[in-house]
C-alpha cells in the first residue's frame, strides 16, 4: 500500500541534465516542482573534490561512478535469436546515477546537430531518392532554425569554448563551415591545443580539409553563466570523463544551474528515491502522477499535475513500458512504437606513434581537440557509397590515464614484457584520431522488456537487442579510411587502424550515446512524443533524452539533449499551462 | 508559497496585535527600518543554532572562558522577548543589564552596540517583534566558577565598558562617520578582528588588527599604511563586503556568515562608509620577515605543486573571485597562522553570495597531509611571491588539530 504525498505541480523523474533544465525553468514560472532521482545527492565539494577525483581504480575500474547494476541493469544481445543476458558490468557504456546523472563524468564535448539532421529521412530522399534497406529513419519533427536559440542557451549556460564556422549566414575562418546558422559566438574561446591537436589540424589542412577546435565544456577560461554559477580554467588533469571534475571546470548540472536552483522554495529533490511507474487515471489519457519507492523499501503516491521523464534514455524508455503508456515495439509485425529505433554510434580510429616527439597526452581534457566535418552527416555526396550519414572525424587529447590509455603499435603482443616495452616506450609519443559515426536507425534494433530477468524490485529489466547494421559498418569503413588518411600525414613513425567490425560487443567502452526508444516525430504513428516533447498518448508527460532522437547524428548528444529540453520548457511555459493538452493536433 | 508568506505575516500581525500596543510600532518603514538595523548588526548569525530556526537563539560561542549559549530573541512570551518592553531592550542594546537585572556577557557586544541610538534599537525591537515567536529554551552557559558569577561584570564594566551613543567626529566628513558607526557600532567588527585581554575585552592598542576566536585568526582590516587592507581600494572593501569576493580573497568561515546575513544585504553607501573608514586607520610597523629553512621551503614547494597548485596557481596569483589568491593574502600574511593552517586541515568554503551563488570549496587536506607537510606547505605559502609571514611549525600544526578535535561537537 503506498502512502500518498500532497500533490505537486510538476514531478521529474530523474535529476541530470534535463531534470535541472527543466526543473529551473519551472519553478522560474512559478510551479511547484519536484525531482525524484534514485541515486545519492552530489556535489564537487564532499563527492569528488580534487584530492580524490582523479582516482581511476576507484571511479572507472570499480565503476564508483555509474550506475549500480547489482540492483537494476539490462539484457543485451546482438539479435533476435538469441537469448539476451544481463550485463553485470557496464563496458561499452557507462550510465550515470546520483544528482547531475551521465553528465557528471561525460567529456564535455559539445556539439549542434546539423540542419540535416534532424530532417534524415526527407532530405536523404530527396537527394538520394531512396534510404538504404531496412532503415528506419526518420525526421526529427522539429529543425535546427527552432533549436537555434536553444543551443545557444545552453552553450552560454555551459561556458562553451570554440570558434564560430557560420555567424548570421556568414562563414568565419576557423570555425566549422558545415554548422548550421548560429546566432552568436562560442561564450568562451578555444581550450589550448597541444602538440597532437596541432599535427592533425596541419594534416587536415594539407588535405583541403577544414579544421576547427571541438567545442568544449571544459573551461577554457574563468566564466560566469548568466544565472551567476561560476565555472573555474580547466586544469588539463586529463579526468573527465567517466570522473566528477574538482576544479569546477565542467559544465555540469551541479556546476551551471544547482548553485541556484536548490536555494528556490517551490523546488524539492528527493535522493535515492526510485520511480516504480506513472500512474495513470481510468481513461489511460491522463497521467496522475507516479508511484516511488525510498531507500527504506516505503512505497509512495505522488500526485503531480505534470510528470515529466528526466531519466537516461534507456531507463525512460522502460518506464514508459512498465507504465502502460504507448505500445512496446515489436519488431516481427513492426507495430508499436515505445522501444522502437534505439540507436547508439559506431567509433573508430587509428593511432600515430612519433619517434622524437612528445604528446604528453596526460595534459589532457575531455574536449580538448580539433576536428574536421568534412565527411559528417550529408557534408559529403553519398551517391554511389550505399550507406546515408557519416561523423566527424577528431584528435581529442582526452586523457593518458595510466590504467586505461596504453597505445602500442601494430604487432604488439597483448601482454608480457613486450608489451610493458611497448606501452613505456610509447606512452609518452602518442595519439589517436578517431571517427564519431552515426547510427541509423534499423527495424532490428531496438528495446523491449525482458521475458526473464528482473530488477531489485522485481520489474521486468530493458532488454537490447542490437547489432551494426550494414550502412553504419560501410559509413564507418569509409570514414576509418579518412581517418587513415590524415593520420598518415601527422607526422608519426607509424599509425595503427582501429576499424569497427561487427558484431556489436557490449563490452569494450566505446560511448555512452544510446538513443532512441522514445522517438520524437511528426505524428502519431510514427513516434512517441511530438515535436515538443510531448506523449501522443498521456498529454500530460512529457519525456527527455536523448532517447528521443530518431537516430543518432554523428555528433555527442548532450547539446542536442540539452536544446531539445529549452524547446520543450518553452513549449510548456508559453502554451502547454495556459491550455493544459496536446500541443500537437493528431 | 505565496500562501506560506501570508500566513506568516498574518502570524506577525496577531502576534503584534497581541502586545502592548502603545509599545508597538509597526509601520512598514519602521518595521524596515529594523530589519536593515539588524543586518548591519548580524543578529542572525549569533541567534540562531545551526539547523534551527533564525533568532531563537541556542548557538554556542566558544570563548577563552567557557561556552555561552545565545538567547533566543524571538517575542515568544516565557521564553524569548515577549516580555520585554522596549526600556528593557534599550538597557540591554545600551548598558549590557538584562530585563531582570542581571548583567549580560560581553560576548554579546553590547560596549558596540551602546553606540546605536535610541531610534534604531527601537526599531530593531519593532522587528522582532513581527518574527514568528519561536519557543525555545537557552541552554546553561558552560562557565567555570567564579565566572558564572555576573556581579562580577560589574567590575568588567567598570574597567571595559564606556556607554554612550556614537558621537561623529566634526573633522572628519559624514560618509567617515557613517562608516566609523557602523564599524564600531552595531557591525562590532573588533569583536572578531581586534586581539583581547586577559579579561576578554578588546585591546585598545590593536584595534582591528586582527584577532583569534573559535580557533580561527581574523585579519588585520586596518586599510591605511601598514594595514592589512592596505592594498585594498575602496571599491574592493565594497565588492567584498558586498559579493563575499574580490581581486584580493574569498570570504568563508565566520567571516561568510557575516557576509551572507549582514553586508551583503547593507546598501552600497553605508559599504563605501565602511571602507572610507577602514582605509582611514594605519597600522603599526611590521616586524622584519623571518624567512624558514631552504629544506622547508623546499618541501613546502613540492607539496604546493602536487596539491596546491591547479587552484591557486604556481605564482599565488588563484583566480581572483574564484580560487583565493595566496600572493598578498591578509589571511595568508596574518602573523597568526590558526586561520592558514584550519585551511588547509579542514578545507573552506567560499560564501554563496546573491551574486555569486556558486560555493566554491576547497577540500579538506587533514587526512592526506602530515602536521610536517602542513607546515612545510604552509610556510612556503607565507614566505613565497612576496608574502612575509613567519613559518609554520608542525607543532602547530598538531596543537590545532587537537583543538579542533577537542571543540569539534
Amino acid at each position: 500500500m503506498s502512502r500518498k504525498l500532497p500533490p505537486v505541480d510538476v514531478v521529474l523523474v530523474g535529476f541530470g541534465w534535463t531534470g535541472a533544465i527543466m526543473a529551473q525553468e519551472l519553478t522560474d514560472e512559478g510551479l511547484n516542482v519536484l525531482a525524484l532521482e534514485r541515486g545519492a545527492w552530489r556535489d564537487t565539494a564532499t563527492d569528488f573534490p580534487p584530492t580524490v577525483a582523479p582516482d581511476e581504480l576507484r571511479w572507472y575500474w570499480r565503476r564508483e561512478m555509474f550506475q549500480d547494476n547489482a540492483r537494476d541493469t539490462l539484457t543485451f544481445r546482438n539479435d533476435r535469436s538469441q537469448t539476451a543476458l544481463p550485463m553485470r558490468r557496464w563496458g561499452s557504456f557507462l550510465p550515470g546515477e546520483g544528482v547531475g546523472g551521465s553528465g557528471v563524468h561525460w567529456n564535455g564535448q559539445t556539439w549542434r546537430f546539423l540542419p540535416s539532421d534532424f530532417l534524415a529521412e526527407s532530405h536523404n530522399i530527396q537527394r538520394y531518392g531512396q534510404l538504404p534497406e531496412g532503415l528506419t529513419v526518420q525526421d526529427y519533427g522539429v529543425t535546427y532554425d527552432e533549436l537555434e536559440r536553444h543551443y545557444d542557451r545552453f552553450e552560454k549556460l555551459c561556458g562553451i569554448g570554440g570558434k564560430a564556422g557560420n555567424l548570421n549566414g556568414e562563414l568565419q575562418a576557423g570555425g566549422n563551415p558545415f554548422e548550421g546558422r548560429r546566432s552568436s559566438e562560442y561564450p568562451n574561446p578555444p581550450m589550448h591545443m597541444t602538440f597532437s591537436q596541432k599535427q592533425f589540424a596541419k594534416a587536415a589542412q594539407e588535405l583541403g580539409l577544414n579544421p576547427f577546435p571541438g567545442p568544449s565544456a571544459n573551461m577554457s577560461q574563468a566564466y560566469v553563466n548568466p544565472l551567476g554559477c561560476q565555472l573555474a580554467p580547466c586544469s588539463y588533469c586529463g579526468f573527465c570523463e567517466k570522473f566528477g571534475c574538482g576544479n569546477y571546470s565542467k559544465a555540469t548540472s551541479l556546476t551551471t544551474i544547482l548553485p541556484v536552483l536548490m536555494k528556490k522554495a517551490n523546488f524539492s529533490l528527493k535522493t535515492h528515491n526510485e520511480v516504480l511507474n506513472i500512474t495513470l487515471d481510468k481513461s489511460g489519457r491522463r497521467a496522475t502522477g507516479v508511484r516511488h519507492v525510498d531507500s527504506q523499501g516505503i512505497e509512495y503516491e505522488q500526485p503531480a499535475e505534470l510528470v515529466i521523464v528526466c531519466a537516461y534514455a534507456l531507463w525512460s524508455t522502460r518506464l514508459l513500458m512498465l507504465s502502460g503508456i504507448g505500445e512496446i515495439y515489436n519488431p516481427a509485425t513492426g507495430e508499436g512504437l515505445v522501444g522502437k529505433n534505439y540507436c547508439y554510434q559506431v567509433m573508430s580510429g587509428a593511432d600515430v606513434f612519433y619517434e622524437d616527439k612528445y604528446t604528453n597526452e596526460f595534459v589532457g581534457a575531455g574536449a580538448l581537440g580539433m576536428a574536421v566535418d568534412e565527411y559528417n552527416g550529408d557534408n559529403f555526396d553519398h551517391s554511389g557509397l550505399g550507406f546515408i550519414g557519416g561523423g566527424y572525424i577528431a584528435n581529442w587529447t582526452t586523457n593518458a590515464r595510466p590504467i586505461e590509455t596504453h597505445r602500442t603499435p601494430e604487432g604488439t603482443p597483448s601482454w608480457g614484457s613486450d608489451w610493458k616495452k611497448a606501452v613505456a616506450d610509447n606512452f609518452l609519443t602518442s595519439t589517436g584520431v578517431g571517427a564519431h559515426g552515426a547510427s541509423m536507425a534499423h527495424a532490428n534494433n531496438y528495446l523491449d522488456l525482458d521475458p526473464t530477468y528482473t530488477d531489485a524490485y522485481g520489474r521486468p529489466l530493458m532488454r537490447m537487442t542490437y547489432d551494426f547494421t550494414a550502412n553504419d559498418l560501410a559509413m564507418s569503413a569509409y570514414l576509418t579510411d579518412r581517418v587513415r588518411e590524415i593520420a598518415e600525414r601527422m607526422g608519426g613513425r607509424e599509425i595503427k587502424v582501429k576499424p569497427r567490425q561487427g558484431p556489436y560487443d557490449s563490452m569494450p567502452y566505446q560511448t555512452t550515446h544510446n538513443t532512441g526508444g522514445t522517438i520524437m516525430g511528426t505524428n502519431p504513428t510514427n513516434s512517441v512524443v511530438n515535436r515538443y516533447l510531448q506523449s501522443w498518448d498521456v498529454p500530460n508527460v512529457f519525456v527527455m533524452g536523448a532517447g528521443v532522437f530518431p537516430q543518432n547524428a554523428g555528433y555527442n548528444p548532450t547539446g542536442t539533449v540539452a536544446a531539445l529540453a529549452y524547446w520543450s520548457a518553452e513549449a510548456i511555459r508559453n502554451r502547454y499551462l495556459r491550455s493544459p493538452g496536446p500541443l500537437v493536433q493528431a | 508559497m505565496r500562501a506560506a508568506r501570508t500566513t506568516v505575516a498574518l502570524a506577525a500581525v496577531l502576534m503584534a496585535s497581541a502586545l502592548p500596543a502603545s509599545t508597538q510600532d509597526n509601520s512598514f518603514a519602521q518595521v524596515e527600518r529594523g530589519r536593515y538595523a539588524v543586518a548591519t548588526g548580524n543578529c542572525q548569525g549569533c541567534h540562531t543554532a545551526s539547523g534551527e530556526q533564525p533568532f531563537s537563539g541556542g548557538r554556542p560561542l566558544g570563548t577563552p572562558f567557557g561556552t555561552i549559549y545565545t538567547p533566543n530573541i524571538t517575542f515568544e512570551p516565557e521564553t524569548g522577548l515577549g516580555q520585554w518592553s522596549k526600556d528593557d531592550f534599550w538597557d540591554a542594546m545600551h548598558l549590557g543589564i538584562a530585563r531582570d537585572g542581571s548583567r549580560l556577557y560581553p560576548a554579546f557586544p553590547y560596549p558596540h552596540f551602546t553606540r546605536m541610538p535610541r531610534e534604531e534599537v527601537d526599531a530593531i525591537y519593532d522587528y522582532l517583534s513581527t518574527l514568528p515567536p519561536v519557543k525555545k529554551e537557552k541552554p546553561e552557559n558552560e562557565l567555570p566558577f567564579p565566572l558564572d558569577w555576573r556581579v562580577l561584570l560589574a567590575g568588567w564594566n567598570l574597567m571595559f565598558f564606556d556607554p554612550g551613543v556614537y558621537r561623529p567626529d566634526p573633522a572628519k566628513s559624514d560618509e567617515w562617520n557613517r562608516g566609523a558607526y557602523l564599524v564600531e557600532g552595531p557591525g562590532h567588527c573588533a569583536g572578531c578582528h581586534s586581539e583581547k585581554n586577559l579579561l576578554g575585552a578588546d585591546k585598545e592598542s590593536s584595534h582591528l588588527m586582527g584577532g583569534n576566536l573559535e580557533n580561527w585568526s581574523a585579519p588585520d582590516i586596518r586599510g591605511g599604511k601598514n594595514g592589512g587592507l592596505e592594498d585594498w581600494s575602496e571599491d574592493q572593501i565594497v565588492e567584498f563586503l558586498k559579493t563575499g569576493r574580490n581581486e584580493h580573497t574569498a570570504a568563508f568561515s565566520i567571516m561568510a556568515e557575516v557576509i551572507e546575513l549582514s553586508t551583503q544585504k547593507m546598501t552600497d553607501e553605508d559599504l563605501a562608509a565602511i571602507a572610507v573608514y577602514l582605509k582611514d586607520l594605519d597600522g603599526d610597523e611590521p616586524d622584519p620577515p623571518e624567512r624558514p629553512d631552504d629544506a622547508v621551503l623546499a618541501a613546502g614547494e613540492a607539496i604546493y605543486r602536487d596539491s596546491c597548485n591547479a587552484c591557486h596557481r604556481t605564482n599565488g596569483s588563484g583566480v581572483p573571485r574564484f580560487f583565493a589568491p595566496l600572493r598578498g593574502s591578509g589571511k595568508v600574511n596574518n602573523p597568526d597562522a590558526t586561520t592558514v593552517i584550519r585551511a588547509i586541515l579542514e578545507g573552506a568554503r567560499s560564501v554563496p553570495t546573491a551574486t555569486h551563488p556558486t560555493p566554491l570549496t576547497m577540500p579538506a587536506f587533514d587526512w592526506k597531509l602530515t602536521d610536517e607537510e602542513i607546515a612545510a606547505v604552509a610556510s612556503y605559502v607565507r614566505a613565497s611571491w612576496g608574502n612575509t609571514a613567519p613559518p609554520v611549525s608542525a607543532g602547530d600544526v598538531a596543537d590545532l588539530r587537537e583543538r579542533l578535535k577537542q571543540d569539534s561537537p
